[in-house]
């Protein structure tokens, strides 16, 4: 199953939701980890480069996913309560414009001086505002959107683990296994 | 004896006014005819070279009397620019010079001592991070006189050099590059 249907989702969204669930919380980490790094620290180059790299591949997959979203059918949330209805969707709609923002400001304060980014020595993206000074605001708002993206990852699996344990619903299994065979 | 006393004076007076004070220029930052300079051993394999972007500052400056030269310096720390965006946020973290906490390093010199031939040692207290010490620089006239457009200009160049730890800079960046060399290129405009 590759799309999704009423039932469940198919194989691409739950691969993709796993994938960037696991590398969004990874990258918080490798993040947090790195600008601490002291200069001689034999990871003060590589982890940066890491993060930058995967950062612009979680791009790309979000836009994908915001569109494989949008040509598919959305999974049955009827046994969800108006307040839950709302408060899913708000959750999973903030994530679209949460990560796109934390994307974005990262990328500028790589790239604000003209210079691009290197993925993993496989393509660079090229810098398209160059504006000295701004790599700091672009600092602040990233490390900003990072916490919030992680109380939004929180709150989304705290909804989950609810609906799971205490609902004893099929919610959070069906993004793991799909839709139940017919 | 009227026409020698009046000899005298006149040979006195442009002395006299000479001596006692010398003239004003103010650094001509609006035409950018000066420039403050860094540069920093990296990993002790090459210097890496950075400026100021902006800085203002006035000197008296008489050839005269080149003692009693004076010179004040104020540097946005902001502006510091060594041609890399990621790097320069960082050097103006708190890793570095902090900049929301001390926006302005100021020079200014107390002591002005001609060393030679349009050279001098210039000793001034130097405040970076908000410590103040005593630093030294090297000073050179390079040129001066009238411009084309109806103005005076003295020009110099001054090089100082200090320990980042002693202005409390917290990150060790290695024992290559414990010292920053600090260079100023400044032209001033006779008030």
């Amino acid at each position: 199953m590759v799309r999704d249907t009423t039932e469940g989702y198919g194989i691409v969204s739950r691969l993709f939701h796993w994938v960037m669930a696991l590398a969004i919380v990874a990258m918080f980490a490798l993040g947090w980890w790195m600008v601490g790094l002291d200069y001689y620290s034999p990871y003060y180059k590589s982890a940066p480069d890491l993060h930058r790299s995967v950062g612009i591949l979680l791009l790309i997959a979000l836009l994908f996913r915001l569109f494989w979203r949008m040509v598919n059918v959305r999974p049955d949330d009827a046994e969800l309560s108006n307040f839950e209805r709302l408060a899913a969707h708000a959750t999973h709609w903030g994530f679209y414009p949460l990560l796109i923002a934390l994307m974005v400001s990262g990328y500028f304060i790589s790239t604000l001086d003209g210079r691009g980014i290197d993925v993993f020595n496989w393509f660079t993206v090229p810098s398209i505002l160059e504006h000295k000074g701004w790599e700091d605001a672009a600092g602040k708002v990233h490390e900003i959107l990072a916490y919030a993206t992680m109380a939004l990852a929180a709150a989304h699996t705290a909804a989950a683990l609810k609906h799971h344990f205490v609902d004893k619903s099929r919610i959070l299994t069906r993004m793991w296994s799909g839709p139940p065979p017919a | 004896m009227k026409a020698r006393f009046f000899m005298a004076l006149m040979l006195a007076l442009p002395l006299a006014s000479g001596t006692a004070s010398a003239a004003d220029y103010v650094i001509d930052m609006k035409g950018a005819h000066a420039s403050v300079n860094f540069r920093v051993k990296h990993l002790g394999f090459s210097w890496l070279v950075g400026r100021f972007d902006k800085f203002s500052g006035t000197f008296a400056f008489d050839d005269k009397n080149p003692d009693a030269s004076k010179v004040k310096v104020e540097i946005d720390t902001a502006s510091i620019n060594s041609n890399h965006a990621e790097r320069d946020k960082h050097l103006r973290s708190a890793d570095f010079l902090d900049v929301e906490k001390f926006p302005t390093a100021t020079f200014e010199s107390t002591s002005v001592k001609a060393s030679g031939p349009d050279k001098a040692t210039i000793v001034g207290k130097l405040t970076l991070r908000g410590v103040t010490k005593d630093v030294t620089i090297e000073a050179a006239r390079i040129g001066g006189g009238d411009d084309p457009w109806g103005g005076f200009r003295e020009g110099f160049e001054g090089t100082t050099k200090f320990a980042l730890a002693d202005f409390g800079v917290p990150k060790d960046l290695g024992p290559a590059s414990k010292e920053v060399e600090l260079t100023l290129h400044v032209e001033g405009v006779r008030q």
